[in-house]
């Protein structure tokens, strides 16, 4: 299983855990020492993954509140042990899936994925997770399954953020069967080798690294195969900004945001905008919307 | 107690006012450079100034109602709460302009088609003759007109609440209260003396 989509980016790549917990300082120390570290071929083709502070309390997870701060504030209150992921509609095996039962039996990979948000800021983030087609394989897709939609656990006494409906809880989203089975789809369990923080979805979500990042549903509970396209809770908020598809596009402006170019979170006060790349820069999914006008089904 | 109040807000020196108006945003810049704002500096930065210069515009209104409704007379504050409402909202808009949209053609784009933008640059345009009018020659000069012109502050502000609640995405309750508190405090510029009497003042 797994390994059939080759990393560009390999751990090498991956700032030593040392070294990123003391970014700043190193920086700091280095500047002072007129050394800088802008030499760093990594840093030029700008792959070097955020720093594990900057992934985890900069985050959009509106059941925790609607501020990037708010759910590395908050999120410690959601129970993650233990967690099942009810997994029904079109499968030959539907149940209960206990993590703890199921992870051990996947092949849990680092994937380097650069991850753009709608609000036109990107990151680069070292996951840990395994391919979502090994899970599908080993539930078994009825034939005419052709969706898989995928619920975030909704608990009012642990998210604060879901008393006030600022979205149509619970948080929804969904993928087409072959968008699902690529092998750049993850569901990950981890960060730079850690489990997941909580208020990165905790224990496990949704990596889809060529979509904008709130198809990534996170804190899964359920996932369905079905044969219609899901509701996505986003698109049911605002059908004329948040398509179904929400694949990262520069050509496609969203009502809010130009989508062309992108802020690289975590370079300071100064960073320059970058140009965003079609896909994301996984150009490997192209094929999977061949002959579809993808201005209209953005 | 009311007249001390009163005595000691004549007794401040406008200078003041300005210099300690203005520290908050030395302050968020200050920090900014340091890279003590979280990962995301320039979205602190042009969040705390929107949400100062929505707080300053909303203590502008409450200057009128408070001297009709109580004794209090805080009217000496008005001008420089409002030119300073006018530097955060200016300084905001500069933030966003430079470090965060940063191509121009992109700016301009921004501004005709994205709506809650363009929102915010109408409150900014109807601002400007405010600022630039708030000066005794001025009042002087104008004479008449100087009030009618004033009078720009409600749709203004109006904008200013609408511009918050348009970039909040999904529906969040925050920006929809700012909003209300705002129409209801342009809304008692047309309540008779009386109304608020009866209301607020129990004799």
């Amino acid at each position: 299983m797994a390994n059939r989509w080759r990393n560009t980016l390999t751990s090498d790549d991956v700032t030593p855990e040392a070294m990123f917990l003391n970014r700043r300082q190193m920086m700091a120390g280095a500047a002072a020492l007129g050394l800088g570290l802008t030499a760093s071929p990594l840093r030029a083709a700008g792959l070097e993954p955020n720093s594990y502070e900057d992934i985890t309390s900069y985050n959009n997870y509106y059941e925790f509140g609607t501020g990037k701060d708010d759910p590395a504030r908050y999120a410690d209150q959601l129970t993650i042990d233990p967690w099942t992921i009810k997994i029904d509609g079109m499968v030959e095996k539907p149940g209960d899936y206990a993590i703890s039962d199921l992870v051990p039996q996947m092949t849990i990979e680092e994937r380097i994925y650069r991850f753009r948000c709608v609000e036109a800021w990107s990151m680069v983030v070292p996951w840990n997770g395994f391919e979502l087609a090994d899970l599908l394989d080993l539930v078994g897709v009825k034939s005419g399954a052709k969706y898989v939609a995928f619920e975030t656990v909704l608990r009012p006494e642990e998210m604060p953020g879901t008393r006030f409906p600022v979205l149509n809880w619970p948080y929804r989203e969904g993928l087409r069967l072959d968008e699902a089975r690529h092998p750049l789809t993850l569901l990950a369990t981890g960060i730079y080798g850690k489990p997941m923080p909580k208020q990165n979805g905790a224990p496990i979500r949704l990596v889809v690294p060529w979509k904008y990042g709130f198809k990534y549903a996170k804190s899964i509970s359920r996932i369905t195969l079905t044969d219609k396209e899901p509701p996505t809770s986003w698109n049911m908020a605002n059908a004329r900004e948040y398509g179904f598809y929400s694949n990262v596009n520069p050509e496609v402006a969203h009502p809010r945001w130009s989508q062309a170019t992108e802020r690289r979170i975590g370079g300071g006060l100064f960073a320059k905008r970058e140009p965003t790349l079609m896909f994301n820069g996984y150009d490997e999914v192209a094929s999977l919307y061949q002959g579809m006008d993808l201005r209209k089904n953005f | 107690m009311i007249d001390q109040i009163n005595r000691s807000v004549r007794a401040i020196p406008n200078w003041l006012i300005y210099v300690a108006g203005a520290v908050p945003v030395i302050w968020l810049y200050v920090q900014g450079f340091q890279n003590a704002l979280g990962p995301d500096p320039v979205d602190v930065i042009e969040r705390s100034l929107g949400l100062w210069a929505l707080w300053l515009l909303i203590a502008g209104l409450c200057v009128t109602p408070l001297q009709r409704m109580t004794p209090l007379r805080l009217i000496k504050l008005r001008r420089p709460i409002g030119v300073l409402a006018f530097f955060y909202v200016l300084v905001h808009f500069l933030t966003w302009l430079v470090l965060d949209v940063q191509i121009p053609s992109q700016i301009v784009a921004d501004i005709i088609k994205r709506p809650y933008v363009t929102v915010g640059m109408v409150s900014l345009v109807l601002l400007l003759p405010l600022a630039v009018t708030s000066n005794n020659w001025s009042i002087r000069k104008l004479g008449g007109r100087w009030r009618k012109l004033h009078q720009l502050v409600y749709p203004a502000v109006a904008l200013a609440g609408v511009h918050m609640v348009m970039q909040a995405k999904g529906f969040q309750l925050e920006p929809l209260l700012y909003l209300a508190v705002i129409v209801l405090l342009i809304t008692t510029r047309w309540m008779p003396l009386s109304t608020f009497r009866q209301a607020f003042v129990k004799r």
